[in-house]
């Protein structure tokens, strides 16, 4: 099996199905003979030529507009936005168009085909605007779904998923991870499903959930804790939504603690919404708050970058409370 | 008054193309038939150095930044023209709104090297407090607005601020700097059209230097550049040489006559090159040839009116290689100092998100203390700041 790291195996993704695919169109800032400013779109214009992955104008609320519009032809786009930093002049077509398309026609029309693939995330010295992690400003607005691959197999896995799924799909990219992460990715073509948390580690003690790059350092600080005799059970979301509210739930049964970890602020984050839930599905066996570690309620700073961000040392001192409460 | 035509009448504006207006040829000699604008000695010195130390600044950061001094950094290079020739046409108290590489504006109006490096490393003098990237600069002082990366944001908020300044009588107008790249988002639309309707004293340059990180012109847009735009939106516009000082200069200097006399908005598009790559993480190789940027490099706007202050006797090779020098020796000397100097306290983080610190922000703040107290290895910046033996319980709130 080839190893790849995640920016090759969201190209090979992309590669297989736009080869399968004649409908399959790339586009986006720099998409073209560039191949992204990542070069996630490497080649591609060179294998399926200009009219299938190209250069769009500088403007999001254009790509994305464009985008719902061909997607609603039949055709199926892959836009890319530079940075999720950079999505929010689409918001008004993501939230108001993407997702509403199909139910305000009483499907007469729908954008299912749509996929919006967009880096987010911080620890790449980026500060402010190149840092932004905007998963929850999408979570809630039904009709669309939203995903968030941790390492390269996934991201191959559920990229392909999200481009044939009926419903247009946000795909969230950690970009830290782009080359760090690498890892055995099949050669050939394989899905992973959408809407299902992945167990990555089973554990008694307590539940630790995150999805993306916090994967990582939920694995860390895991890793610290079983030093300490805690056993930690590890779930990565990888889509947010729809979410998998019942493996959670079952687990949270299991180890009677959770601990939800995401690099946005606290308030109005995703961790709130999974918290609240499997405080209504678990109550009476939950033996410790849920408690979330999270970035702080602010914009994201640059030369204190690894103060703000919920790192292993906050997650695992997380753990200890949550243990000894 | 309607006139009617009764045969079908298409138009595609190939009808109109818009010259360019240039007064220095690359020899720096006025054009026949070109009057030099009335800009005297001081200024027009004023205007050249820090066209240079513009220069030289971007040669030396660049070069920090390949050592790894520096995590990131944008060059101006290729445009000094375009960006020092509009600023020294406005009064110094106009307001200017710009994008990200127009670090000649606020040279010549008197950014320190100091103050460059302090936001360049994020150090605890830094005015925007280590919270973006370098070159995100800003003053109020010298009426410069922070740079905010989101491109194009900046264009209406120009209107906004030259309307407010309509209101206030104050005489000042707005200019405000954008790529052609950023005229393809929709606030550039919005701004132009808002501008027009409510008549307002704004000044909307585009600097067009070819490209957008890799994307050409020709897939930025069909027309004949930015310039024809603003016919759709009944605005003045001119289109000028951006590597010539002089022409930008009298360009602006008579758009700002029309924004502050007329209260009326108006478009320049300097015509120019990005000779630098885009920013220091990008590599223009993969996306144009060395050829292409040749023929630019021989078009330097530096080169062009330096011969045109030396013909006039206003400038001198000594005084061209003593400048060099101590501005070489100058940024150097700050880098060092500025780097070297401790990051923005801890509490930094949790200010200016609002006017008042709100007790959930103070709640967060504390916990990260404690926390920090407890792996202070861990968080060396942050630790900086904290005295460790302070017991936890002095913050104002207890374990949470
Ligand atoms: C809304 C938004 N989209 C994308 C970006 C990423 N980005 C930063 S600079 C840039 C190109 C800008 O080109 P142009 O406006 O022509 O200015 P130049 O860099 O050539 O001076 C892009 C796409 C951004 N900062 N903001």
């Amino acid at each position: 099996m080839p190893t790849m790291n995640m920016l090759q195996a969201i190209n090979n993704a992309l590669d297989i199905a736009m080869a399968e695919d004649e409908k399959v169109i790339c586009f986006g800032e720099d998409v073209g003979v560039f191949g992204g400013v990542f070069r996630a779109t490497s080649h591609l214009q060179e294998k399926y030529g200009k009219a299938r992955c190209f250069n769009t104008p500088l403007v999001e609320q254009g790509i994305i507009g464009f985008a719902n519009g061909l997607a609603a032809q039949g055709s199926v786009p892959v836009a890319e936005i530079q940075f999720a930093d950079y999505i929010f002049p689409a918001f008004d077509q993501i939230v108001n168009e993407t997702a509403k398309f199909r139910y305000r026609s009483g499907d007469l029309f729908n954008v299912g085909g749509l996929t919006i693939r967009t880096p987010y995330g911080g620890g790449i010295s980026g500060g402010l605007y190149h840092s932004q992690s905007p998963e929850a400003y999408f979570t809630h607005t039904p009709g669309l779904k939203v995903v968030v691959p941790r390492n390269p197999y996934q991201a191959k896995g559920l990229l392909l998923a999200a481009i044939r799924d009926p419903d247009p799909v946000l795909f969230l990219e950690p970009k830290r991870l782009y080359r760090a992460a690498v890892g055995d990715v099949p050669e050939e073509d394989y899905q992973l499903p959408i809407g299902e948390a992945e167990i990555v580690k089973e554990g008694s003690d307590i539940t630790l959930v995150g999805w993306g790059a916090q994967m990582e350092v939920i694995g860390k600080a895991a890793e610290l804790a079983e030093e300490q005799g805690i056993s930690c059970e590890v779930i990565d979301l990888r889509s947010l939504l729809p979410w998998d509210e019942d493996t959670v739930a079952e687990s949270v049964l299991k180890t009677g603690r959770l601990i939800v970890s995401h690099e946005a602020p606290l308030t109005g984050g995703f961790a709130g919404e999974i918290a609240a839930t499997i405080q209504e599905r678990c109550f009476l066996y939950l033996e410790s708050p849920i408690s979330r570690v999270t970035g702080l309620d602010t914009p994201f700073p640059l030369v204190l970058e690894k103060e703000y961000l919920p790192d292993h040392l906050k997650i695992f001192e997380a753990i200890r409370e949550s243990v000894n409460f | 008054m309607t006139q009617y035509v009764h045969q079908p009448l298409f138009l595609t504006g190939d009808e109109f193309t818009i010259d360019t207006f240039s007064l220095l040829d690359p020899e720096g000699e006025l054009y026949e038939g070109a009057s030099e604008p009335a800009l005297e000695r001081d200024h027009a010195r004023r205007l050249y150095q820090a066209m240079l130390a513009t220069r030289i600044l971007d040669e030396r950061m660049l070069a920090a930044q390949r050592q790894g001094r520096l995590s990131f950094y944008m060059q101006c290079t290729g445009e000094e023209a375009a960006v020092v020739g509009a600023t020294a046409a406005l009064n110094d108290a106009d307001m200017i709104m710009a994008q990200y590489r127009e670090q000649g504006a606020l040279m010549y109006r008197g950014f320190s090297i100091d103050e460059f490096m302090n936001q360049l490393f994020g150090n605890e003098l830094d005015y925007g407090k280590g919270r973006q990237m370098p070159i995100h600069y800003g003053s109020r002082k010298l009426h410069y607005m922070t740079i905010s990366s989101p491109l194009a944001t900046q264009i209406p908020q120009a209107t906004g601020y030259a309307y407010g300044q309509k209101l206030a009588g104050d005489g000042h107008c707005t200019l405000t700097f954008f790529g052609e790249g950023a005229a393809s988002e929709g606030d550039f639309h919005a701004a132009l059209n808002m501008a027009s309707v409510h008549q307002v004293p704004v000044i909307f340059f585009c600097r067009n230097n070819g490209y957008a990180i890799s994307t050409p012109s020709t897939e930025q847009f069909a027309a004949d550049g930015i310039a024809p735009r603003a016919f759709g939106y009944h605005m003045h516009v001119i289109r000028v040489d951006g590597n010539d000082a002089l022409a930008v200069f009298e360009a602006t200097t008579q758009a700002r006559k029309i924004a502050v006399e007329k209260n009326q908005p108006v478009l320049i598009e300097a015509m120019s090159y990005r000779l630098a790559a885009h920013s220091s993480s990008d590599d223009p190789s993969g996306y144009r040839s060395k050829e292409e940027e040749e023929i630019w490099r021989a078009k330097d706007p530096l080169l062009r009116l330096q011969k045109w202050l030396v013909k006039k006797g206003w400038w001198s090779e000594e005084e061209e290689a003593a400048q060099q020098e101590s501005l070489r020796r100058e940024v150097l000397d700050t880098l060092k100092r500025a780097e070297k100097r401790p990051p923005p306290p801890l509490d930094s983080l949790i200010s200016d998100v609002y006017a008042d610190v709100t007790p959930a922000l103070q709640r967060q703040l504390d916990q990260l203390k404690r926390h920090i107290r407890r792996y202070p290895d861990a968080y060396p910046k942050g630790a900086k700041s904290l005295d460790l033996d302070v017991d936890t319980a002095t913050d104002s709130q207890g374990d949470a």
